[in-house]
């Protein structure tokens, strides 16, 4: 069977897997710039009690490798009486995991805005909560994109375990037609090659297109 | 079936899980020596005059980065023995972690060499210093602190990633508990094990990178002690 003939017959599945992974990276990269965003913001608190449960979360959840983390989420929570399907259970488990490392990345970007800005705002009497939203936040962006479009390629790659919680993603098709026709380099050398198209040609100039915005933005 | 955490069953497991670890531990350790090596012949393809190595080197690295190490694992898996090649799992497993990782690493290795100051070499050259001395004793003992706490995190890093083997049939730690939690039908208890086990010790693993990382930052004098 030539590599065209693979293509014509079992292209259209693989394509529907692909929609289906950027389904879940969409999901998850949603979940995971808002976890990101309030763990790092409670890492800064001053209040030893939420910092200390910000630290707990990032410490678990980097500590503990994906995969134990997706199975748990999908196999064990039934146990406490929470079943998630298994697309949401995926998305779940992405969005925390990762949650944490951006998390990381968003107090790096907060310590990093100038000392001055947040002493202009406090001379400025603005309210704590009002520096945080209007003067400090807007100013992250461009420090923290670059570190977080690796995390997000990061991300891209990681959607392929979802397969093994039964999400019937582009890794889990490519595996579905494997077992069914054993023409393994065609189906998985397509799915690499998708997997790559996905990164290198979409979501990199994608991300370097929002890294330009938000530098554009504070007007460097 | 009975709700809850069961202590006995878990302390009924406990020794396979031990073990299991055991030969996740040496997984993660066989894999890095492989990606400390593969990272070492990518940065020479990286460092070397043609152009047309380096370019030829770049897409390699670049296309292994940005492609799910599962699939790379079955990939090997199931496409070597097409070509006659039949490995083991555990080899398949080790030569994709250690290509994998390997892309990673040689991104630290250059990054160590580019923190050696341009200066010198120049001092070097001007001595007359062979370019083999140079880098044997000026350029690597510079690089090598550079480079440490990022082959740290690489190591954790590999560590995390070994549950993956699990998926085509290396028997570790994962791998273990999925077979124990389906032969009784609970895989609450081996799961949370493999968590906890995973958490002892990556966490301290980690903590020691960090460690090293301002240590060496304070050898390095970017910091005042």
């Amino acid at each position: 069977m030539s590599y065209f003939a693979f293509l014509a017959e079992h292209g259209p599945t693989l394509l529907l897997g692909t929609v289906t992974t950027i389904k879940v990276l969409v999901c998850s990269t949603i979940l995971y710039v808002i976890i990101s965003m309030i763990f790092g913001l409670m890492r800064l608190s001053k209040n030893p009690a939420i910092q200390g449960i910000a630290t707990c979360y990032i410490e678990f959840f980097r500590g503990t490798s994906l995969l134990v983390q997706l199975f748990w989420v999908y196999y064990v929570l039934p146990f406490f009486g929470l079943s998630l399907e298994a697309f949401v259970a995926g998305v779940v488990a992405l969005g925390m995991n990762f949650g944490a490392y951006g998390a990381e990345i968003v107090r790096g970007g907060i310590l990093a805005v100038p000392k001055g800005q947040w002493e202009a705002a406090h001379a400025l009497n603005f309210s704590s909560a009002k520096r945080i939203k209007r003067i400090i936040i807007p100013q992250i962006f461009p420090i923290i994109l670059p570190p977080a479009a690796n995390l997000t390629v990061e991300l891209l790659k990681a959607t392929a375990l979802v397969a093994l919680v039964t999400v019937v993603d582009l890794t889990f098709e490519a595996k579905q037609i494997n077992s069914i026709t054993w023409l393994s380099a065609q189906c998985f050398g397509t799915a690499l090659l998708i997997y790559y198209i996905m990164a290198r040609f979409a979501l990199v100039p994608f991300l370097r297109w929002l890294e330009v915005l938000a530098a554009r933005k504070v007007g460097r | 079936m009975e709700m809850g955490f069961r202590w006995d069953f878990a302390y009924q497991i406990l020794p396979q899980m031990l073990w299991a670890t055991l030969n996740t531990i040496i997984a993660a350790g066989v894999g890095y020596a492989i990606a400390l090596v593969v990272g070492l012949l990518f940065l020479l393809g990286q460092r070397t005059p043609s152009k047309i190595v380096n370019v030829i080197n770049r897409e390699i690295v670049e296309f292994i980065r940005s492609t799910p190490l599962l699939i790379q694992l079955f990939f090997v898996y199931f496409v070597l023995p097409q070509f006659g090649i039949k490995l083991s799992a555990w080899l398949c497993g080790m030569i994709t972690i250690g290509l994998h990782f390997g892309t990673y690493l040689s991104e630290v290795y250059r990054g160590a060499l580019e923190g050696v100051s341009k200066t010198q070499w120049e001092a070097c050259r001007a001595l007359n210093f062979s370019t083999i001395y140079t880098y044997r004793k000026i350029v690597l003992p510079q690089a090598f602190p550079i480079a440490i706490p990022g082959m740290g995190n690489y190591l954790v890093g590999i560590f995390k990633d070994t549950p993956l083997l699990s998926t085509i049939g290396v028997a570790e730690l994962f791998h273990a508990a999925t077979a124990v939690g389906g032969y009784n039908y609970r895989y609450l208890e081996p799961y949370t094990m493999v968590g906890i086990i995973f958490l002892t010790l990556s966490i301290p693993a980690a903590m020691w990178v960090r460690n090293l990382e301002k240590k060496v930052n304070v050898a390095q004098g970017k910091v005042k002690q």
